[in-house]
């Protein structure tokens, strides 16, 4: 067993796992972050993706023990005072996700995408996502939610004054 | 005439963003992996490495030894040895069936069966101590290829059925009474010089449902009723099914399918690993609980299509259809999945697709092999015969000289000859082909594209372009229960709803589907709110639990909408012609002088009125109501379809082919479908894109792979090319609306055409970039590698042959070719 302290949205956590504990299984089974999913076993659906100091990663590519230290943000923790973040609204807006399984991850990379390069064309959100696999959309709405995200979080961009849905859900 | 005559459409056609988003895209969702009861035992399934083998011995002792280990079980352990999971589509009377069990006893059929299973207190204490079973195995020789197992003297998968054919179903209009006979039809264009016969193999590839949530099941067995929460597209029919192979008693089962990540036909089934769930906990008295790894998945989740379709088609030289013969051959794999014998048959009424084709003849032999069983796959049945007659006319298209699209029209059933009756004896209610047709022609720039082509084809330019076209349709709302009983389905096709109006005027609305993805939360409710006249917040759709919503057929087929989408409008109308009757007792006015509209009761020819959430709490305090009533509006119905519906559209395909690397690059594709009255547009276009991109993966990227050992050997996401974004291009969708008349809403599905249209379409337009150079025929999926290889044979030259093909650069994910790991040029 390996001690392992985590900040997980924002919450400090002190566990001692065992040593080949992936972060995903971490994440999931010991703090109970489930909105996390897995949905390979060879890194290649990007369903797990989260934020480890603030760069996307795969977290079945983690180990627990490489988090020690760190901070962790999960889909769960990136809307803020009740107030979804652009990215989520988007996806929202443009009907961006189906069964759902593959949006926590698609989120956390696109946001990710966002940080490096704020206003990607079509080509560059195709292939800055591409690592991440939907098997419902075909991509196209994921695309739209992630340029439209990004005319959202332009600096100068106006507030939403309307939200499509709340982070404690329901309707429009 | 009820009260709901002309509902009020405020919300039907209104582009809502999705309820079921809101969980979503927080994580705040409930998928079956994240339900861990306290207690709960974890399995892993020790699975065979060899597609057949007899099991000459298991040790398993090191394993019930390992940490954490509760205990480790075969089939004999368990006293399961007996129990058969259920096919529940016998196609003919004498249809071969061989038990498939839980567990493999004696002989192991397909690699990835299970052979024992290993229970500890965590998965990945299961998963280490299955390595440590030791399974002894006597390697028989595979069976894998469907037309040498179809023959005489083929090895025999299951040697106590004497055969490896399950089953052969035929069709014949002649026979029927609903056509002529095709056999006539081909001597006589045989011996004909103004006649032509064209006769073409297609092969419909193996292929992976993959859905993104690995299936996933919980049997939870405190409390009177045993709980099984699995990842499943049919929560009802798997308490059903249970009962059935298991005996517990149905009242003793209640089935919850929470938040479930995708289907596509995959979640279609009574799993080995469920009912084991269910004897182990039965026998355990604690929760237990199996998530499978998506490499298991890959190998043991049912596959779908797989079939070899010879199709000969005869027609007049002035370009007269004059009959269809149909001859598949469909691999089952080592068993019979719960619907997969009748997957074939669903395609036997629409080989005939949108043509008047005055006989036809459909003949179908089900074949054993030591693989994968396949079952149910986005479009079941239809995907096949729609690529069929598609590429069959293109064929014939080209082999008359004739432009594709012109030689389609002057077959297709003009929008004025509807409702009509097809060669298979349906009733095609309503459809328009020359609207969405000549829409898309637009959008599409047809006319300028194949001036481009020519441009291209005249200047010897590399990259060279095809048109592909689909003009496709299929039969949606699965089903009319009269007509699943005449072909010996196991279930009807009913679907049931009800409607709670609760004492505060909110609304809670029960389905008997499943939806996993399709949005129905919020296509339902606007269907709701619209026939009650209540706010769209206000509507919460309930399902996929056997305690809230009992009784339901559950979601695939797209049938959802069109079936139960009918039932919610058949439990809105009792509400409010119960409504009505309290209105007017409340009114003091005759029950004929009460109108109903947006949700309020009203006196004619007065300003007098109650709202429906007013009666609702009226009935709710039940103070005052009308002698002979109970207090209450609550109202369930069940709907019986009485036909099937018919979406159809227009695809058409832009595709540029690298004539020096085979690369295929999908330019444009435009599509406009006819799927009746539209609930919701952003939820109609989300499925149509996401069933494109299904179909053309079949048509580019997708296969799966087995080796001459029946070894599946891309059984990880690292190597079956699901497509990425960077793979697909963006599609233009559009809709056009000729309302079905077969049902109220006028609605006829959308779940599954983008991915029985497109297959087609993309290799038509590969085929068309190709034909001048001398390529006939490419199979799917189309790849670099197989198109580079098409025009290198065309041109007379030699190339290397390597086992399996589809991993070649540029297959869609840069995946290794397992033949040819290092890439060398060959």
């Amino acid at each position: 067993m390996a001690e392992v302290r985590v900040t997980v949205d924002g919450v400090n956590y002190t566990d001692d796992v065992e040593p080949r504990t992936l972060l995903v299984h971490h994440l999931r089974e010991r703090l109970g972050k489930t909105g996390t999913l897995v949905g390979c076993d060879t890194s290649n659906c990007g369903a797990c993706t989260v934020h480890l100091n603030g760069q996307s990663v795969k977290s079945c590519t983690v180990l627990a023990v490489q988090a020690d230290g760190a901070e962790v943000t999960t889909i769960e923790g990136i809307a803020r005072d009740g107030q979804l973040h652009p990215v989520q609204e988007a996806f929202n807006e443009f009907h961006a996700l189906q069964c759902g399984y593959c949006t926590p991850g698609m989120i956390m990379q696109a946001i990710d995408l966002l940080g490096d390069n704020p206003d990607p064309d079509e080509r560059e959100v195709r292939e800055g996502i591409e690592g991440n696999l939907c098997r419902c959309t075909g991509y196209q709405n994921i695309v739209r939610a992630v340029q439209g995200a990004a005319q959202k979080m332009k600096p100068g961009a106006p507030a939403d004054t309307e939200t499509p849905v709340g982070v404690a859900g329901g309707g429009e | 005439m009820t009260a709901t005559a002309e509902p009020t459409t405020n919300e039907i056609g209104k582009a809502r963003t999705r309820k079921e988003d809101a969980r979503l895209i927080t994580g705040r969702s409930r998928y079956t992996d994240a339900i861990t009861p306290q207690g709960t035992l974890h399995i892993f399934v020790v699975r065979s490495p060899l597609a057949h083998a007899k099991i000459t011995g298991i040790d398993k002792s090191a394993a019930e030894s390992a940490p954490g280990v509760i205990g480790v079980y075969t089939a004999a352990d368990l006293g399961v040895e007996a129990v058969g999971l259920p096919n529940a589509w016998p196609i003919t009377p004498d249809q071969k069936s061989p038990q498939r069990p839980v567990l493999a006893s004696s002989t192991v059929h397909f690699a990835g069966e299970g052979v024992a299973v290993v229970v500890a207190r965590s998965a990945a204490h299961a998963r280490d101590a299955a390595d440590l079973v030791e399974v002894d195995y006597n390697p028989l020789e595979p069976v894998l290829d469907m037309e040498a197992a179809a023959a005489d003297g083929a090895t025999l998968v299951h040697p106590d059925l004497g055969t490896n054919q399950s089953a052969t179903w035929v069709f014949d209009s002649a026979g029927a009474g609903t056509g002529g006979s095709v056999d006539d039809a081909i001597s006589a264009a045989e011996s004909d010089a103004d006649s032509i016969v064209v006769r073409r193999r297609f092969r419909q590839q193996r292929l992976i449902p993959a859905f993104m949530e690995p299936r996933a099941c919980v049997v939870d067995p405190t409390g009177e009723q045993m709980t099984i929460y699995s990842a499943t597209q049919i929560p009802h029919i798997l308490r059903t099914m249970t009962t059935v192979v298991l005996g517990v008693p149905e009242s003793k089962l209640r089935v919850v399918a929470p938040d479930v990540g995708g289907g596509f036909g995959g979640k279609v089934g009574v799993l080995p690993e469920e009912m084991l769930c269910v004897v182990l906990a039965q026998k355990l008295r604690r929760p237990v609980k199996w998530t499978e790894t998506r490499s298991e998945s890959l190998l043991a989740a049912h596959h779908g299509r797989d079939q070899i379709q010879d199709i000969t088609i005869t027609a007049k030289k002035d370009g007269t259809v004059t009959g269809l013969d149909v001859k598949l051959l469909a691999d089952m794999g080592a068993y019979l999945g719960l619907v997969g014998p009748g997957v074939p048959i669903l395609g036997a009424f629409m080989f005939n697709a949108i043509y008047k084709i005055p006989a036809y003849k459909f003949t179908c032999t089900n074949v054993f092999t030591t693989k994968t069983l396949t079952d149910a796959y986005r479009g079941a049945g239809r995907p096949e015969a729609t690529f069929a007659i598609e590429r069959i006319m293109d064929e014939l298209a080209v082999e008359l000289g004739r432009d594709p699209m012109e030689l389609r029209e002057q077959n297709w059933i003009k929008h004025e000859e509807f409702p009509f009756t097809t060669v298979c004896g349906l009733t095609y209610d309503t459809g328009n082909y020359e609207q969405a047709t000549q829409q898309a022609m637009e959008l599409f720039d047809y006319a300028g594209l194949r001036r481009e082509q020519e441009q291209r084809r005249a200047s010897g330019d590399p990259v060279q372009l095809g048109i592909g076209i689909s003009t496709f349709t299929e039969m949606c709302g699965l089903a009319p229960s009269r007509v699943l009983g005449s072909l010996s389905y196991g279930a009807g096709g009913w679907e049931a709803a009800g409607i709670r109006m609760l004492a505060t005027g909110k609304v809670e609305v029960i389905t008997g589907t499943s939806p996993h993805g399709q949005g129905l939360e919020t296509a339902f409710s606007q269907i709701v709110a619209d026939q009650l006249g209540v706010p769209f917040e206000d509507v919460e759709i309930l399902h996929g639990d056997t305690q809230v919503a009992p009784k339901g057929l559950d979601t695939y087929g797209s049938r959802s909408l069109a079936v139960g989408g009918i039932a919610l409008v058949k439990a809105a109308e009792k509400v409010v012609a119960k409504a009505k009757k309290i209105a007017a007792h409340l009114l003091e006015a005759s029950e004929d002088d009460i109108e109903f509209s947006n949700g309020t009761f009203s006196v004619r020819g007065t300003d007098k009125g109650k709202a429906i959430q007013e009666i609702a709490f009226a009935a709710f305090m039940a103070h005052d109501y009308p002698e002979g009533m109970e207090p209450s509006l609550d109202s369930d119905a069940v709907y019986d379809p009485e036909n099937f519906s018919f979406p159809h559209g227009t695809h058409l395909a832009a595709v540029e082919i690298d004539t020096e690397t085979g690369r295929v690059e999908l330019r444009k594709y435009v599509c406009v479908d006819d799927i009746g009255t539209v609930i919701n547009p952003l939820i109609v276009e989300g499925q149509v894109h996401g069933g494109l991109a299904q179909g053309i993966a079949q048509a580019l990227f997708e296969e799966a792979n087995y080796d001459d050992q029946g070894t599946l050997v891309n059984g990880t996401f690292v190597d079956y090319t699901l497509p990425s974004a960077a793979d697909l291009p963006s599609f233009d969708t559009r809709a056009v609306s000729t309302p079905s008349t077969s049902n109220p809403l006028g609605v006829k599905g959308v779940g599954e055409a983008g991915t029985i249209a497109s297959t087609p379409a993309i290799v038509n337009g590969v085929i068309d970039a190709l034909r001048h150079l001398g390529v006939a025929e490419v199979e799917m999926p189309c790849t670099s590698q197989r198109v580079w290889r098409a025009i290198q044979d065309a041109k007379g030259r030699s190339t290397q042959e390597t086992p399996i093909d589809t991993h070649s650069p540029g297959a869609g994910l840069g995946s290794i070719d397992p033949n040819n790991p290092q890439g060398e040029v060959q």
